[in-house]
């Protein structure tokens, strides 16, 4: 005998007079995806949402940087040494009206006849119209595609045009900047998916298996923890031959930046695999006869890619930082190759960082990069813990 | 009003605010408390009873109080305060708290700060509110820990609370609450995490206190057993508004809402287990185990051995088919130890388990082998105990339940998606929660659901883990009537474990008594429940609160 007779219990309402109902039952409710709730609830972290917006004009400047360079970033011109920034201006105002035409002024040389140096004033008289898709120096775009067309450019290729000022050479610091955006941004992403990927694999046997195999990785990781950062990375760049190519160069120092990185992401995953090793559904799904390796995919990989996605985005910002700091020194990479810590080393010089302040706009660039990277990973780690509200 | 009144609550309500409005907790809460009295609130989970209780101390954050009216009468002075108006981080109500009114927790280890002593943590809270030296505080605590009955209060009071054991706790955080001698003790849910005995041990300590020391308990519940044990005053709620009020054998033998008969119902239904047609017991074994013992490993540490546990110790059990068989104990007794090795999580040092397959073979459970072609685990289903951990939560309804078929290989596409939609409505689900995420269903919703991937392979065995102990009172009976139509339906064996005696007399056939790793007593349920043998059995049984007042037994002086 029942308490409840089968036929009339709640079942279809659903349990309502007990106190035990969900509201969330009406209607569609719960048929979102863990991924569909995370999206939701990172859209609701303001800070996270505009730091992404910066994050993708990052990428897009990356990914595009000839595109949206004025001016060859190697182009030395001896005539425009420290120019300063001009600033840009998109309303004309002239005796006919206002129109939508950007333009810069240009700029008028004065010699210091005691000093012998030059002066730039910006001279509002002489205007340099801009033109849009405008076509100039060639470049590949993605290395691939060779290419002459710039998203903006003065309508006389010979006028200058220095967003952001030139360098002791005459180079234009904006696409500077935006090519060491490439640099930059790759070896963070770069660095970090190939710690990721040795992180998730080691610390997921570490996790899964135990034992032996995770004690003595446990103590690796203590030990590649436990040495000082800048020394040894300054003793893997110094044996690295010095002709080697550029790009060499450059995978190198990815490596021996993700060498160390590794070890955070390892910890992370194998704290995961052994905290979800005593959930009862990962004991549900071996019971329901899944292999070895359907458990872990199917079942324990998806409880953490969000944590680890978290962990890979605040990591990317450490690897660039380790990337500024080695080029900043001179040991990491070197010129013709531009990065944004190549950049700084312009601005070494407390002399001509006082003639020409704006050398240190890549550091402002690495600034609003790292900020931005750590705000998106503070969203998307609030967002994916499932159980935090 | 009677002299006695010592706190008058009147309208209350509570809202939580939100993007999409307030939502309310509770609504018109109406009560007095009275010195010397016992006022149970009860009612299932989320029907505000906390949420009162907290109120009453104005810490309710972040909800805010509505409206309402809290007086807190001075007896002595012949004042009232007025603490619902209160600034809740002013003075004012920072002397009532702690002083006048004293709370008390559901879980003693997360009140209780790991760090410091059990002594300091009293000491602290009557340094606050009292002025008196440290050595008359400490001389206080030493005395109120020998109010709680804590033997050898002069050494215990230097120990920290992972030294005490949940019972301990539990009386230093009585005595933490009687130490400024408050008029008003609030204990939220405070026996919920114990074993029975030590529930009873709890339920006639705070019945003593209170009359001793002529206090106002508000004592919060859902267990209409101990409310029956301890009440003098009843306030059903639901939803966050009082649906009943009332001396309690007035609520017990009078109710007049429907849903107080319905808790009643719940609560005594499971008490009249006799009523049940018991089957007669098959001598087809299906599982029998013999002298299992398993001690889990001493730690090595550096200088000294800790000495491993005795979890299991010579077990012999066996599972007949067609039967339920309880295994009840309390916390630590080795019961979750069997379940496990029965399927294959740990292996035992020493005894054997035959297994007894549908095609006539036999295989020994302590054997990791027994396990590797998979067959074991398809006759031989698991339900869990927690219901939200069991259930994958980045996986649908239909992916959860349709795993297990998945992977044997046995249906697939649209044939799985008919198949899964069959076992919800046997559990009684609509088919279309196939397409939710575990996250919109209710607790014993997802239990259901538990349930039909139990069922999916067709098994011959179900080994439930405290399956229903962590849901609510009418809903258990549900739950358990759902096993109770499966079993019948599709001839499965159960293996129940539980602690919980009015479950395992109302839904077992035959029960073994576990304690301390070893089963003490093994008999039908009710042989065990009625005339238990063993005296451990007696004090396990005689432990558990009847939810009738006319019987109190635990508390009666």
């Amino acid at each position: 005998m029942s308490i409840i007779p089968p036929a009339d219990s709640p079942d279809t309402r659903l349990e309502a007079p007990s106190g035990d109902i969900d509201p969330r039952i009406d209607g569609n409710a719960g048929t979102e995806s863990q991924w569909q709730l995370i999206r939701r609830r990172f859209s609701k972290h303001r800070l996270a949402m505009i730091s992404l917006v910066i994050l993708a004009l990052f990428g897009f400047v990356a990914l595009f940087a000839g595109f949206i360079s004025p001016n060859d970033p190697g182009d030395v011109k001896a005539r425009y040494t420290f120019a300063p920034p001009q600033g840009l201006h998109f309303i004309d105002r002239t005796e006919e009206g206002w129109s939508f035409r950007p333009y810069v002024y240009g700029y008028d040389v004065e010699i210091d006849p005691v000093a012998l140096r030059r002066t730039f004033v910006i001279d509002e008289e002489k205007k340099i119209y801009l033109t849009f898709f405008k076509r100039s120096w060639e470049y590949k775009l993605f290395g691939l595609i060779p290419t002459d067309l710039h998203l903006i450019g003065p309508e006389k290729t010979r006028d200058p045009l220095y967003i952001f000022g030139a360098d002791r050479l005459g180079r234009d610091m904006f696409s500077r900047v935006a090519y060491g955006t490439q640099i930059s941004l790759s070896v963070g992403l770069v660095g970090v998916i190939m710690s990721l990927v040795l992180g998730v694999i080691i610390g997921g046997a570490a996790g899964y298996f135990g034992g032996w195999f995770d004690a003595a990785t446990q103590r690796v990781i203590e030990f590649l923890r436990s040495l000082p950062t800048i020394p040894l990375w300054m003793g893997l760049a110094a044996a690295m031959p010095s002709g080697w190519s550029p790009l060499q160069t450059y995978f190198a120092i990815t490596l021996i930046l993700s060498f160390l990185g590794w070890t955070e992401l390892a910890r992370v995953v194998r704290g995961r695999f052994l905290a979800l090793n005593g959930e009862d559904y990962v004991a549900a799904a071996r019971y329901d006869g899944c292999s070895h390796g359907r458990v872990i995919v199917r079942h324990m990989v998806p409880a953490f890619t969000s944590h680890i996605i978290t962990a890979a985005s605040l990591a990317v910002p450490g690897m660039i930082l380790a990337e500024t700091a080695l080029s900043f020194l001179g040991l990491g990479l070197q010129a013709p190759v531009i990065s944004w810590g190549v950049l700084l080393q312009e601005a070494q010089n407390i002399r001509t960082l006082a003639t020409a302040p704006w050398l240190l706009v890549p550091g402002a660039a690495i600034v609003i990069a790292v900020l931005a990277m750590n705000f998106v990973g503070d969203g998307l780690r609030d967002a994916a813990d499932p159980y935090a509200n | 009003m009677s002299n006695d009144t010592i706190l008058q609550v009147r309208g209350l309500s509570v809202d939580f605010p939100g993007r999409k409005g307030d939502t309310t907790a509770i609504a018109d809460v109406d009560f007095d408390l009275k010195l010397g009295e016992t006022t149970c609130f009860v009612g299932e989970s989320g029907s505000g009873k906390s949420v009162t209780a907290r109120a009453v101390l104005n810490i309710v954050e972040p909800a805010i109080i509505k409206k309402g009216a809290i007086h807190l009468v001075d007896v002595k002075a012949g004042q009232k305060i007025e603490l619902s108006g209160l600034d809740p981080d002013g003075a004012e109500i920072r002397a009532v708290r702690g002083a006048r009114i004293a709370m008390i927790f559901q879980e003693p280890m997360s009140s209780l700060s790991p760090v410091h002593t059990i002594g300091q943590q009293i000491t602290e809270a009557i340094l606050l509110h009292q002025d008196v030296d440290e050595a008359e505080a400490r001389r206080r605590a030493i005395e109120a820990l020998r109010a709680v009955q804590i033997a050898d209060p002069e050494q215990a009071i230097d120990k920290y609370p992972f030294e005490y054991s949940g019972g301990m706790r539990q009386r230093a955080m009585i005595a933490m609450a009687l130490g400024c001698e408050p008029d008003i003790l609030i204990a939220d849910e405070p026996t919920t995490a114990l074993d029975v005995t030590t529930q009873a041990e709890i339920l006639r300590l705070i019945r003593g206190l209170q009359e001793s020391r002529r206090m106002a308990v508000m004592f919060i519940t859902h267990d209409m057993g101990v409310v029956a044990e301890i009440a003098d005053q009843v306030v059903v709620m639901l939803h966050g508004r009082v649906v009943e009020t009332g001396a309690v054998d007035q609520v017990f033998h009078a109710p007049e809402h429907a849903y107080t008969k319905k808790l009643l119902k719940a609560a005594l239904g499971l008490d009249d287990a006799p009523a049940r047609r018991r089957e007669t017991p098959s001598d087809e074994v299906l599982i029998e185990t013999g002298d299992l013992s398993l001690a889990f490993p001493s730690k090595g540490k550096l200088f000294k051995r800790v000495a491993g546990v005795q979890a299991l110790d010579r077990v012999s059990v066996e599972l007949r088919k067609g039967e339920i068989l309880g295994i009840v104990g309390e916390s630590g007794s080795g019961k979750t130890t069997l379940a496990r090795v029965l399927m294959g999580r740990f292996q035992p040092q020493s005894g054997q388990a035959i297994y007894h397959m549908r095609d006539g073979g036999t295989r020994d459970l302590t054997d990791k082998a027994s396990f590797r072609d998979g067959q074991v685990y398809r006759e031989m289903r698991m339900i869990f105990q927690d219901p939200y951990g069991s259930l994958n939560p980045r996986m649908t309804v239909e992916q959860i339940i349709g795993e297990p078929l998945l992977v044997n290989g046995l249906l697939k596409g649209a044939d799985l998606r008919r198949r899964v939609g069959a076992l919800l409505e046997r559990v009684g689900l609509p088919a279309t929660a196939m397409e939710r995420y575990p996250h919109a269903f209710s607790g014993g919703q997802r239990q259901r659901i538990g349930i039909a991937r139990a069922i999916a392979l067709d098994p011959r065995i179900i080994i439930a883990d405290e399956a229903t102990s962590a849901l609510d009172g009418s809903i258990r009976a549900q739950i358990l009537d759902l096993l109770l139509d499966l079993r019948a339906e599709l001839d499965l064996s159960i293996l129940f474990i539980a602690h919980d005696i009015g479950v395992v007399r109302y839904f077992c056939d035959r029960v073994a008594v576990m304690h301390r790793g070893r089963v003490v007593e093994t008999g039908t349920a009710v042989q065990i429940c009625d005339a238990p043998q063993e005296a451990y059995t007696q004090r396990l049984i005689s432990a558990v609160p009847i939810p009738d007042p006319r019987k109190r037994h635990l508390t009666a002086s």
